[in-house]
C-alpha cells in the first residue's frame, strides 16, 4: 500500500511561555496513513490531535523525528508549497475560513494563489462546487449561507487545489444535525468516489464510526488503532482516557453487563437493531 | 404558581423596511416553571439565539412580551437591569469573551458590577469556581494560559457568580471532548440543585439534550414547532427530520427494531431507558 502521510518517531513540544519548561505533546509517535483511506482521529481535549494535524501540512514542524507527506519531508522548505497544495486543511469555524464576498471567488482563492491559468481555475471551481453540492450557490454571498453550507464552501476551496489529501479538524463542531450530515456526506463522497485520502478529527463517536480506521489518542500517544468495530469494542479502554463509544455500542455493552451476550461491534443502527432482534427472538424461542 | 418565564406572542423582525427584512421570531409563546430544565433545539436560523437574547432583555422584541416571575422585563430601566442579573446568559464559545488578567478577576467582573460588597463578591466567586471545578491554583493564572475546557469553565463561572435564577446557555459543550461535556453538564446540575435554578440550554446534540432536559422547545422558522417532554418530542422522528433535526441514535435503533417486527416501545431516548426496555422485553418473552 502506498503511504500518504507518515509520522516517524515524531516528537514535538510547544515552546515555553515566560521562561518555564517547554510543553511536550508527542514523544516518539509513529503513525502511517494509507493513500485513499478515511481515518478518524479521536482524543480528549489536549490529546494532541490538532497538533498532529498541523504537522501534516507543515504548519508545525517536528522537534525530533520526521513527518513525510507523499514522500516529501515537511522540514524541506523548498517543498513547502507543494506540501500545502497536497494536504488541504479545513477547520472548525466556517466563518474564519471564508475570505471573499462571492462563493465562487472564495473557492477560486487558492488556485489563483497557486498561479493556475484562469480557464483552468474556472473549471476547477465549478468542479469543486459540484463535488460539495454547492454549485447552484456559486454567485451567493457566503455570509448568508448556513453553517453546513459555509463549511462545504471551505471544503470546495480546499479541493479546488486538487490536493491528494484533506485533513478536517472538527469540521462539524459548530453545525446543526442537518449541516453535520451534509458535511459528512461530502467527506464520504470525496473519499469513496474521488479516492481522496481523508483525515477527520472529531469528538463525535458516531462520525468516527463512518471511517475505515479509527485512531484514538490520549496524552500524545495512540491508545487504540483499528477499524471502528475493533476500536469501539474496547469500551473500558476508551473510557479510561476520557472518550466514549457510540450510543449503539453503549447500549449493547450495558446489556451484556446485565447478562446478555450481544456483539459489541454492531455499530450501525441497522446492525444494532438486527443484533437485538436476534437476541430477543432467541430468548422467546428458548421457552 | 407564576411561571418563572412566560413568553407571549414574541415577534422579532430584523432590518425592518429594508430588502433584508427577515422574521427572526414569528409569534413565540411558552412558559417555563421554576427549577425546570428546558432544552432548545432547532436548525441553524430557526431563531434559537434570537429567542434567548430576548429572555434577559438583550434584544427588544418588535412585539410581544417576556415576563420574568410575573413582571414584564422591559417595564422600566430598573426592571430590565435586574432581569439581566436574574437571567444569566452564556453565549456560544464564551471563552472568547474572557478579558481580565486573572481567572479570579474575570469571574469577579459580573458580581462587582452588581454593586455587591467585596466580601460577598469573594464568597460568590469562590462558590462559582468550586461549582465548575476550578482549583485554587488556577485562580491567579491568566485565563489565556488555560486549556479550552478550562476557559469555558471560567466563562460559565463568571455568570454563575451572579447567582442567576435562570441560567441560559447557548451550546455550552460545543467543541469539548466527551468527558469535558459530561463534566460541564454535571456542574450545571449541581448549580441548579443548590439554587433551585431554572436551566435553558441550546444544543445541537440530540443525545445530550435527551438525557439532560425535562422539557424540549423545538423551534422552526421562528415559531414553536413542539414544546413537550423528550419522550413525546422524539416520538415524532419524521417531523424532526423534516425540520433538519434528528432523533438520538438510541431512538433510531428502537424505531428500526419496531420496523423489523419486534413489538417494542419506541419512546426510548437514553441508554438507561433502552437497557430497561430490552431487559423488560426479554423477561416478558421468557415468561410468555
Amino acid at each position: 500500500m502506498e503511504h500518504s502521510l507518515q509520522a516517524e518517531n515524531l516528537s514535538f513540544a510547544y515552546p515555553a511561555t515566560d521562561g518555564g519548561t517547554p510543553i511536550p505533546v508527542f514523544e516518539g509517535l509513529d503513525l502511517t496513513i494509507e493513500k485513499g483511506s478515511f481515518v478518524a482521529i479521536l482524543g480528549h481535549n489536549g490529546s494532541g490531535k490538532s497538533t498532529l494535524a498541523k504537522h501534516f501540512n507543515a504548519i508545525l514542524l517536528p522537534v525530533c523525528g520526521r513527518v513525510c507527506v507523499f514522500g516529501m519531508d515537511t522540514k524541506d522548505e523548498e517543498l513547502l508549497l507543494e506540501i500545502r497544495r497536497n494536504v488541504g486543511m479545513v477547520f472548525q469555524n466556517p466563518d474564519n475560513q471564508i475570505v471573499a464576498n462571492v462563493v465562487e471567488e472564495d473557492v477560486a482563492f487558492a488556485p489563483e494563489n497557486l498561479g493556475v491559468e484562469p480557464k483552468q481555475i474556472r473549471r476547477r471551481v465549478d468542479e469543486a462546487l459540484k463535488q460539495v453540492g454547492m454549485y447552484e450557490y456559486r454567485t451567493h454571498a457566503p455570509h448568508l449561507l448556513s453553517g453546513g453550507q459555509k463549511q462545504r464552501i471551505a471544503i470546495a476551496g480546499v479541493i479546488a487545489m486538487r490536493p491528494e489529501c484533506i485533513v478536517l479538524d472538527e469540521p462539524t463542531a459548530m453545525l446543526d444535525p442537518k449541516g453535520r450530515e451534509e458535511v459528512l456526506q461530502t467527506i464520504l463522497q470525496l473519499n469513496r468516489d474521488h479516492g481522496m485520502t481523508v483525515v477527520l478529527i472529531t469528538h463525535h463517536m458516531e462520525e468516527a464510526a463512518l471511517a475505515d480506521r479509527v485512531v484514538a489518542m490520549a496524552n500524545g500517544k495512540i491508545v487504540c488503532d483499528g477499524t471502528p468495530k475493533q476500536v469501539f469494542s474496547q469500551v473500558e479502554k476508551l473510557e479510561a482516557v476520557g472518550l466514549t463509544v457510540p450510543a449503539t455500542t453503549r447500549l449493547l455493552y450495558e446489556l451484556n453487563k446485565a447478562g446478555m451476550n450481544l456483539p459489541l461491534d454492531a455499530l450501525s443502527v441497522e446492525e444494532c437493531a438486527q443484533a437485538l432482534k436476534e437476541a430477543l427472538n432467541q430468548s422467546s424461542a428458548a421457552e | 404558581m407564576t411561571p418563572i418565564i412566560e413568553v407571549v406572542d414574541l415577534k422579532h423582525v430584523y432590518s425592518p423596511g429594508t430588502p433584508f427584512e427577515h422574521k427572526g421570531l414569528d409569534g413565540v409563546s411558552f412558559r417555563v416553571e421554576r427549577g425546570q430544565t428546558v432544552g432548545i433545539i432547532g436548525h441553524t436560523g430557526s431563531g434559537k439565539s434570537t429567542l434567548i437574547q430576548h429572555l434577559n432583555g438583550l434584544l427588544k422584541p418588535t412585539s410581544g412580551k417576556v415576563y420574568l416571575d410575573g413582571t414584564y422585563i422591559l417595564k422600566d430601566k430598573q426592571t430590565t437591569r435586574n432581569a439581566r442579573f436574574r437571567v444569566g446568559l452564556v453565549l456560544q464559545y464564551p471563552e472568547y469573551q474572557l478579558f481580565e488578567e486573572t481567572v479570579r478577576a474575570d469571574i469577579s467582573f459580573g458580581p462587582k458590577n452588581m454593586g455587591l460588597s467585596d466580601a460577598e463578591v469573594k464568597k460568590r466567586v469562590e462558590a462559582a469556581a468550586a461549582c465548575v471545578g476550578l482549583t485554587e491554583a488556577l485562580m491567579e493564572k491568566s485565563p489565556f494560559d488555560l486549556s479550552g475546557g478550562q476557559k469555558r469553565r471560567v466563562a460559565i463561572a463568571g455568570v454563575l457568580a451572579m447567582e442567576p435564577e435562570v441560567l441560559i446557555l447557548d451550546e455550552p459543550t460545543a467543541g469539548l471532548d466527551p468527558k469535558g461535556r459530561a463534566d460541564i453538564l454535571e456542574n450545571l446540575k449541581v448549580y441548579q440543585r443548590q439554587k433551585n435554578a431554572t436551566l435553558m440550554i441550546v444544543s445541537h446534540s440530540m443525545e445530550e439534550i435527551a438525557s439532560f432536559a425535562d422539557q424540549l422547545l423545538v423551534l422552526q422558522k421562528g415559531r414553536v414547532a413542539m414544546y413537550d417532554t423528550p419522550a413525546e418530542v422524539f416520538k415524532k422522528a419524521a417531523a424532526l427530520q423534516e425540520m433538519g433535526l434528528a432523533v438520538p441514535q438510541i431512538t433510531q435503533v428502537f424505531l428500526r427494531l419496531k420496523e423489523l417486527g419486534v413489538d417494542i416501545d419506541t419512546d426510548v431516548y437514553t441508554t438507561g431507558y433502552g437497557l430497561k426496555t430490552i431487559l423488560a422485553k426479554k423477561e416478558g418473552a421468557g415468561h410468555a
